[in-house]
């Protein structure tokens, strides 16, 4: 097998950094892995779900008399048993958990029944008689932005659909343009895609003679499940558990508390019995919380100089019928541009509307990846112009380490330039590049992203994320996070973190997560938060256990404990506007040096200086001696970061990843089909913790971006889901899969645990545009709209040719 | 309701179920064989996969009366104890496995075209894949792990 290490440093470690698989696999290869619905209660009702057929209209009645007098049927709840309505963001609570008096959207919750089985509870959803009355919708952004005497959300006081607009300004942009050498602008169109997982979703509630719920769901966000089932359950936090099982996939569609979440619960409170839903895969469909359906024209100044001058900025993004994660959205279509290169002067303009349509949320590479479209055909289109090569370009504008963006973001780490620079050896980029037959094609983009958002959704003075870790009588080490492992290995790291502080095997690592009765608080999994975050309290937990451990072996072998440093600063660490790093107010914070003048290996603990040791389970047991238990914590929190403007906070990160994408592609001009034939990937996420996940990130990323360059795109009509299923919904296959060539890429976070940086989103974003300029490359179009079917391809084509008939003088 | 008599993974199971419930049914709710997945329940995702009589078959369009009087074995059945199938084994080493909601599917499909040509082609692996969904993992490391398995296959049935 291939040696995944090769071309990253030998850093020293026994665990971090080696190819491990994940700590789940075997019990996932067995079949043996629980995810919610494996789950057996005792008892349970089922419940489905009346979902409206109409996108828009108004109810005036609802008649459940016939339903509840099924034989079997235990419950029915309607919009008029929820008073609070919730969402994710604290900002855009506007969803409630049943439609009342309005819908929305086209299969949104108008009833739900709960009854002994699923076919008597389907039976009682068709004897609920509805008194809709149709009303005019509004499907599209721009027809959202006119005014209207009935707005989707009339509470929001406003005379259109707008949900959000946000406007920044940084620098002067006309002087930008004044300064460039070639000033390009495009319309770009972007469909709104959905994010596939595989395990649609499901709720499961068990509940005890006292009132308590055990919440078993597909989330990635316990936590604010938590909080929102408290709010819109009307009961007090520590009466509802939430639980996690194996997550069958997220990518941003799990990260939202959902209705049949709340009606779940509700069910099990008023009827005393333990429950279950699960969706059809129509119904995942109908519930979507996708990428935003985007439409939004991009005008970039380049010089030869200077690089890019300046970039404007429209956005119409289409939301849907909720906010979701939408406000999130919006800032994170102009501010994710922020990076991978300087931009000067940069505005941007981006309106969310509300539509009747399925809401959009978060989806892998979060509000990044559409405008990222934009800007690399831009810069292609620009290097063209000016006959610079897009690849060396690039590799010149890439941020240096420790600078600040235009909009005061604190990048730190950078380590694309080398990757990058190898990846244009490995493709021979400079021989081919323009250079290939009619058909072929090689393109190149970038991207950044963040690694964790800074700042927490609900505002508060505690870590983002914590951990509690313990050690048993018999040495056995168990860390318990709130961070929401959903199969990309969340849990595999946490406990490569405690096994490498700890020099424990991996296999001594239990790890207990995602239960909020039994974890500390993590804020779950979104943001690229988890490796950052979660990984540095894990590691800080395990440091302060080792702390113990070195001092309870210093009482076995009679010598002095060592004299620890007050944790400080990295040599590098940039402190932005001289602030001072959190771990300087009494936290451990991000990545102290654990150098204590001991070992931990083979199940010793040595003094290196003395050269005497005592066995681990010795020292266990001593440092059991006082308390009858071994516990510590850990917490990450991020650094004060950020201007001082409105809107500061969007954005902001404690580090950020960088990704370099060169594609080569064959398109068919007689049918218009695209075929990437393979993608080599730079992509620096610090250290890798562990390349095996990595990498696989690495090729889901393409997977997925593959999906959106090519084929995937939810249709509607009048609001009406038309591709509700995997047949009509593509996704890539095997054969569409390209060969992939993976470039060992590396920076050394100063605060990221042993070095990391998120590996999971920002990766997806630059292989899409790479794919369109390889395809200008092969056949001279700029495509602009996803997916990049066949028919727009035979479309450009057939444009491109007229217009080059018109430049040429017509034959005799 | 009907009294079926199913074997499943070597052992007969007798149960009263419904003319009209599915394979995929029987085994997850009425036997708790919850390995195999159910991702669509309309033959689209694969997740369902289940070998009867020697070949990967979906079982959520499958009715469970269909499959009296023949031999399945689901995802349950395919490893020796604790001793992994080969298949097993190299999903689990190469990084094959993200969520692994798709993962017993691939398993089962794998086991079915390596146990039948340990020698297979890029794209007669490719094939065998194809019949699942995987959102995570772009189908690379699941593609490099079937290779991987027909290497010990090979080294198995011919020493």
């Amino acid at each position: 097998m291939v040696d995944l290490t090769k071309g990253y440093p030998d850093k020293g470690y026994k665990i971090i950094g080696k190819p491990v698989p994940l700590i789940d696999s075997r019990a996932k290869v067995m079949g043996q892995a629980l995810y919610t619905d494996d789950i057996r209660l005792h008892n349970p009702l089922t419940i489905k779900i009346l979902r409206s057929p109409h996108p828009s209209a108004n109810i005036h009645a609802i008649d459940v008399s016939a339903a509840l007098k099924l034989k079997g049927v235990k419950g029915v709840l309607t919009g008029a048993d929820f008073k609070n309505t919730f969402g994710v963001l604290t900002i855009s609570k506007d969803e409630p958990a049943i439609a009342r008096d309005v819908v929305r959207y086209e299969g949104e919750p108008v009833a739900a029944v709960a009854a002994e089985t699923e076919e008597i509870a389907l039976e009682a959803l068709k004897l609920i008689k509805v008194d809709y009355e149709l009303t005019e919708g509004v499907f599209d952004s721009k027809t959202a932005l006119k005014p209207t005497d009935r707005p989707l959300h009339p509470e929001l006081g406003k005379e259109n659909n707008l949900h959000k607009k946000v406007v920044q300004e940084f620098g002067d942009r006309e002087k930008g343009f004044a300064e460039a050498d070639v000033v390009v602008e495009k319309r770009f169109r972007f469909a709104s895609i959905n994010h596939g997982f595989t395990e649609p979703h499901a709720t499961q509630v068990e509940i005890d003679n006292k009132g308590n719920i055990t919440v078993y769901s597909a989330t990635q966000v316990p936590h604010y499940l938590h909080m929102a089932m408290a709010e819109v359950l009307e009961i007090p936090q520590h009466n509802i558990r939430v639980v996690k099982p194996h997550l069958g996939g997220g990518f941003g569609g799990k990260s939202d508390p959902f209705p049949h979440e709340m009606i779940a619960a509700k069910f099990a409170l008023e009827l005393g019995r333990n429950v279950k839903i699960k969706f059809s895969r129509e119904e995942v469909f109908f519930s979507h919380h996708g990428r935003h359906q985007t439409d939004l024209t991009m005008k970039l100044g380049f010089s030869k100089e200077k690089g890019i001058t300046a970039i404007d900025l429209d956005t119409l993004i289409d939301g849907g019928a909720y906010g979701s994660f939408g406000i999130v959205t919006t800032y994170y279509n102009g501010v994710l541009l922020q990076g991978p290169y300087k931009v000067p002067n940069f505005r941007f303009h981006v309106n969310r509307l509300y539509t009747n349509k399925p809401m959009c949320g978060a989806m892998r590479g979060h509000g990044g990846v559409n405008p990222r479209f934009a800007s690399e055909v831009l810069l292609d289109m620009a290097c063209a112009e000016v006959g610079l090569d897009p690849a060396e370009t690039r590799l010149k504008m890439i941020h240096k380490e420790n600078t600040l963006t235009t909009n005061e973001f604190r990048v730190t780490s950078v380590g694309l330039q080398n990757g990058l620079k190898e990846a244009i050896r490995r493709t021979k980029w400079s021989e081919r590049h323009g250079k290939l037959p009619f058909g072929k094609g090689i393109g190149v983009a970038c991207g950044f992203f963040i690694s964790g958002s800074a700042l927490p959704i609900h505002w508060n003075k505690l870590p983002a994320s914590t951990v509690r870790m313990t050690i048993d009588h018999d040495g056995g080490v168990t860390v318990y996070s709130g961070a929401t492992d959903i199969g990309q290995g969340s849990d595999t790291m946490l406990a490569q973190m405690a096994a490498e502080v700890l020099g424990q095997p991996l296999g001594n690592i239990k790890i207990i997560s995602a239960d909020t009765r039994i974890t500390p608080v993590d804020l779950g999994s979104y943001s690229s938060r988890v490796t950052f975050m979660a990984g540095n309290a894990s590691r800080n937990a395990a440091i302060r256990m080792r702390k113990l451990l070195v001092e309870a072996s210093c009482v076995l072998l009679d010598i002095d404990p060592p004299v620890y440093d007050k944790p400080k600063a990295p040599d590098n660490y940039f402190r932005q506007g001289g602030r001072k790093p959190d771990f300087e107010q009494g936290f451990l914070g991000a990545n102290p040096d654990y150098a204590d003048g001991f070992t931990f290996e083979d199940g010793l603990i040595r003094c290196d200086s003395r050269n005497v040791s005592v066995t681990y389970l010795e020292a266990v047991e001593k440092a059991l001696e006082c308390d009858g238990i071994l516990q510590t914590s850990g917490t990450y929190r991020a650094p004060k970061l950020g201007g001082n403007f409105k809107g500061a906070g969007a954005g902001l990160s404690p580090s950020y990843s960088f990704t370099a994408f060169i594609v080569e592609v064959t398109v068919d001009p007689e049918t218009g089909f695209i075929k990437v034939d393979k993608a080599t990937c730079a992509h620096d996420c610090g250290f890798p913790l562990n390349p095996l996940a990595v990498n696989g990130q690495i090729e889901g990323c393409i997977h997925m971006g593959l999906g959106q360059a090519l084929m995937e795109e939810m249709v509607y009509d009048n609001g009406a889901t038309q591709n509700p299923s995997f047949l009509e919904y593509k996704i890539p296959s095997a054969f569409e899969q390209p060969e992939v060539d993976i470039v060992p890429t590396y920076s050394d976070d100063s605060e990221g645990p042993f070095g990391a940086k998120e590996a999971g989103e920002g990766i997806l974003a630059p292989i899409i545009p790479a794919i369109a300029n390889a395809v200008y490359d092969a056949v001279g179009i700029r495509l602009t709209q996803l997916p990049m079917r066949p028919d727009r391809v035979l479309t450009a084509l057939a444009k491109e040719a007229k217009e080059a008939q018109k430049k040429e003088p017509a034959h005799e | 309701m009907n009294l079926l008599k199913l074997n499943i993974n070597g052992q007969d199971y007798v149960k009263a179920a419904p003319p009209s419930m599915t394979l995929l049914d029987f085994l997850r709710e009425e036997l708790s064989l919850t390995g195999t997945k159910n991702g669509c329940n309309s033959g689209e995702c694969g997740c369902c996969s289940v070998m009867i009589d020697g070949k990967p078959m979906l079982s959520c369009i499958m009715l469970a009366v269909e499959a009296e009087g023949r031999e399945i074995i689901t995802i349950e059945g395919i490893a020796d104890g604790n001793d992994l199938h080969p298949v097993q084994e190299a999903m689990v080493e190469l990084g094959a496995i993200q969520c692994g909601y798709c993962t017993p599917a691939m398993v089962i499909n794998g086991v079915h075209l390596l146990e039948n040509n340990d020698n297979p082609t890029d794209n007669e692996v490719k094939e065998c894949i194809s019949a699942t969904v995987c959102r995570c993992t772009g189908y690379t490391s699941i593609e490099k792990a079937m290779h991987h398995a027909a290497d010990k296959i090979r080294k198995r049935n011919h020493g």
